[in-house]
């Protein structure tokens, strides 16, 4: 032995996952989701990704620089930010408010709690709730998927300029020849003119939505991929969709004609993506056992009655925020039986 | 009815981890380990008082002979590991850290090293206490690590009344095979001190539990088991920590152990199989402790193997017999889950060293740590059911007390599983021993 001896603490054997690899494991996990999103709607689509995916590591790069931190951005956590935050967006939503969403994701949902691990809201939904409500108009403009020219051409509400008024989407719709576009989400045609879309339509993502929530099928493959690499915890996405089956399924049996079907609740808005990729960041949601069902049942729950009985068509947003805040009090409440503890104690 | 086997569940507990087991030095016979010229001898290499000195500087002992008495019923005699002359009584570096009285013995190079010195007792129709009083004289501690004066440990309390004793011969941490192959090589020895440990506890019927990784060790004590039915083998899922006492005890007879009572208050006495082995190998013979088998193995040993050394061996010989590679950085003793690194190489091997690891320098390099991003995996890792991610959090705040009142610290033995885990690589079990050690000197100076 010719090294100087080291002395480290026990164990000195490591499972060999760390942060990175679990974060990219997500990202790459979200890209099947984002490739879908720019064949339905082409350059605007994947601009806003690009946008606003750089504007998180964007943010994050200058705060590691006026802070003096280590370079965080190799952990991809800004990255999952981006991606997901781009993904709710409205696939037109103007570029510029991407960037603004981006900014605030990471600053107003991130950075000011202490970074990686320290926020109690998801960072990209609380980048979400800023636009929500800095340009409420524009968060509820949909734009028709598949349009003609849509890998030469930008839908023209991307390229608005900074606090100018996007141009008409639908009219552009009509132009293009898009027929039978409204402008208007399954949920919103369900809640203001009672009509649902067929489950086929919500699966294979033949709907207006957001850029990442149109097809749940593919939203579900890529979640379980992540459960079955263990990069995500099943019991939250089980416990947000199985409260929503069984809450929707109770509304529907009391009154069918006001009330849509479970399968339509479940497939429609933002849900499988809120269930398999937000509701499941692990900064935000509860360690132990009892608070992760817990936590997914109430995100179901309020999601549910957020869409029925909110002035909102879709709730999935608000709920996992609401449910984010409650989750250290759900930890605090839920703490595990110790082993050889009376069974009674806990 | 018997389930099918495709239906059958392995014996085992919830949680733990599987890491990787390097178990390679499991098909490697039992080899002998020469004398190294000088042996340092602890008095203390047991739980409980160090044993007293009963030779002078310069006095010529015999290979098996007392050199240190017990002080009382909770310590151990110490017998000579070598023929040879007292050189010094002196403290040495120990594993502890701290420096703790030995005996340095000059080995003679030319001596046979037989054992001369035996005193052996007629132990028919002896049992209980009487019986135990005999086991002190064979000074054996335990070998699973916590160095238990063995005799002590199998007398239960009063009151207790004892229906099983458990066989440890999991063998759970990576890398250690020492046991495994004492199963194999030495099954009678196992089932003779099964026999004289179950007449001192009192147990009607003894379980050995046995991981499934050693299919050979479990046929080898599967041939060699009485006809009477009274002792058993459990088979066990490979899975770390199931050799824990806690854990083991559950896998098996699915009980808990109450938080803050010992396995007796459940009917339960646990004894490692290396233990019994040597104990019933030399208790018939009359013969002391002098040598114990050890896993010597890590990345960074050219020769790596099961070996009996003479305790007292300093690990600086022991190394370069087995050849370390010159890159070796870390030399660890037992396993490397809860084994702890050596800050000298002058430490001897004691009664309580299972294995010596050396692991080369990239092996240990450090890795960056990130903030808890409360994952989670912790708490699905911990044997205890402990919530190691709010402790982890409180001891970065320095909330001791809080820690122990609220998420019962006292309950954790350390096995590292939350370590292991840890994708933010946070020292989550040494922050434990930090609070530990903390609250008891705090305690101590109230």
């Amino acid at each position: 032995m010719t090294q100087p001896i080291e002395l480290r603490a026990a164990p000195h054997q490591h499972s060999g996952r760390d942060v990175p690899t679990i974060m990219r494991n997500v990202v790459y996990s979200m890209l099947p989701i984002c490739v879908f999103s720019i064949w339905q709607y082409g350059l605007s689509s994947a601009a806003l990704i690009f946008v606003v995916t750089l504007s998180c590591l964007a943010a994050e790069r200058i705060n590691n620089h006026f802070s003096g931190s280590v370079n965080t951005l190799s952990d991809w956590s800004a990255a999952i930010t981006g991606i997901i935050l781009a993904l709710t967006l409205p696939p037109a939503f103007p570029l510029w408010m991407g960037a603004v969403a981006g900014f605030s994701a990471i600053w107003l949902g991130k950075s000011i709690f202490g970074g990686l691990g320290q926020n109690p809201f998801n960072p990209a939904l609380i980048g979400r709730a800023f636009v929500q409500a800095a340009f409420p108009t524009a968060i509820s403009t949909w734009a028709p998927a598949f349009a003609p020219h849509r890998f030469s051409e930008f839908i023209p509400s991307s390229l608005a300029a900074p606090f100018m008024s996007p141009p008409d989407i639908v009219l552009w719709a009509k132009q293009q020849g898009v027929d039978a576009f409204t402008g208007a989400t399954p949920l919103a045609r369900w809640k203001f003119e009672n009509i649902s879309a067929s489950s086929m339509d919500l699966l294979t993502g033949n709907v207006t939505a957001s850029a990442g929530e149109t097809s749940a099928i593919l939203i579900l493959l890529c979640g379980l991929y992540l459960a079955f690499r263990k990069f995500l915890d099943w019991r939250i996405p089980v416990a947000v969709l199985g409260s929503v089956v069984l809450v929707a399924w109770v509304f529907h049996f009391a009154q069918p004609a006001r009330y849509p079907t479970p399968t339509f609740v479940l497939l429609s808005g933002g849900l499988m993506l809120g269930a398999w990729f937000m509701a499941t960041d692990m900064a935000t949601s509860p360690v132990t056992p009892r608070g992760i069902w817990l936590y997914g049942a109430l995100i179901g729950i309020l999601t549910v009655v957020i869409r029925y009985f909110g002035g909102l068509t879709e709730g999935v947003m608000y709920a996992i925020l609401i449910a984010n805040a409650a989750a250290p009090l759900l930890d605090q409440f839920s703490q595990p039986r110790v082993f050889g503890n009376e069974r009674d104690k806990s | 009815m018997r389930l099918p086997s495709f239906l059958q569940r392995t014996a085992t507990f919830d949680h733990g981890i599987h890491p990787v087991y390097h178990k390679e030095t499991g098909c490697l016979p039992i080899r002998r380990f020469p004398y190294a010229p000088k042996l340092f001898v602890p008095l203390s290499q047991h739980i409980g008082k160090p044993a007293i000195a009963a030779v002078k500087v310069g006095q010529e002992v015999l290979r098996g002979e007392i050199i240190a008495t017990a002080d009382g019923f909770l310590s151990l005699p110490i017998h000579a590991p070598a023929t040879g002359v007292v050189e010094a009584i002196s403290p040495i570096a120990s594993d502890s850290g701290k420096m703790e009285m030995a005996i340095t013995i000059r080995v003679y190079e030319a001596d046979s090293q037989e054992i001369k010195v035996r005193n052996p007792h007629e132990l028919e129709g002896l049992k209980g206490k009487d019986l135990a009083l005999i086991m002190q004289e064979v000074g054996v501690a335990g070998k699973g690590g916590a160095v238990f004066p063995t005799h002590a440990k199998l007398v239960p309390p009063s009151g207790a009344v004892i229906d099983t004793l458990l066989v440890n011969g999991a063998e759970c941490e990576p890398f250690l095979t020492c046991d495994h192959r004492i199963m194999l090589e030495r099954a009678h020895d196992v089932l003779t001190g099964i026999k004289y440990a179950r007449r001192v506890c009192g147990a009607p019927r003894a379980i050995i539990g046995i991981e499934d990784n050693k299919p050979d060790a479990i046929a080898a004590l599967q041939a060699a088991l009485p006809d009477d039915g009274t002792v058993s083998i459990k088979v066990l899922e490979t899975k770390y920590p199931q050799g824990a006492a806690e854990t083991m005890t559950y896998a098996i007879l699915g009980r808990e152990v109450p938080v803050g009572k010992r396995s007796s208050a459940i009917g339960v006495i646990m004894n490692n199989v290396m233990t019994l082995a040597y104990m019933g190998r030399l208790l018939p013979l009359g013969e002391g402790m002098t040598e114990r088998v050890v896993t010597i193995a890590g990345p960074a040993v050219a020769r790596p193997g099961n070996y009996i050394v003479p305790l007292g061996t300093p690990l600086r010989f022991l190394l370069e017999w087995v050849g370390a590679r010159s890159n070796a950085s870390e030399v660890i003793l037992g396993g490397p889950m809860m084994g702890a690194a050596v800050s000298s190489l002058d430490v001897p091997i004691t009664k309580g060293v299972c294995g010596v690891l050396a692991f080369g320098k990239t092996e240990v390099e450090p890795q960056r740590s990130y903030p808890c991003i409360h994952c989670g995996e912790c708490l699905s890792a911990c044997p205890k059911k402990l919530n190691p991610t709010q402790m982890g959090l409180l001891a970065a705040k320095r909330e001791f007390e809080v820690m122990a009142d609220r998420f019962s610290l006292g309950e954790c033995f350390e096995c590292g599983c939350c370590s292991y885990v840890c994708p933010s690589h946070i020292p989550l079990v040494q922050q434990f021993r930090i609070a530990k050690s903390f609250l008891k000197d705090k305690a101590r100076s109230a």
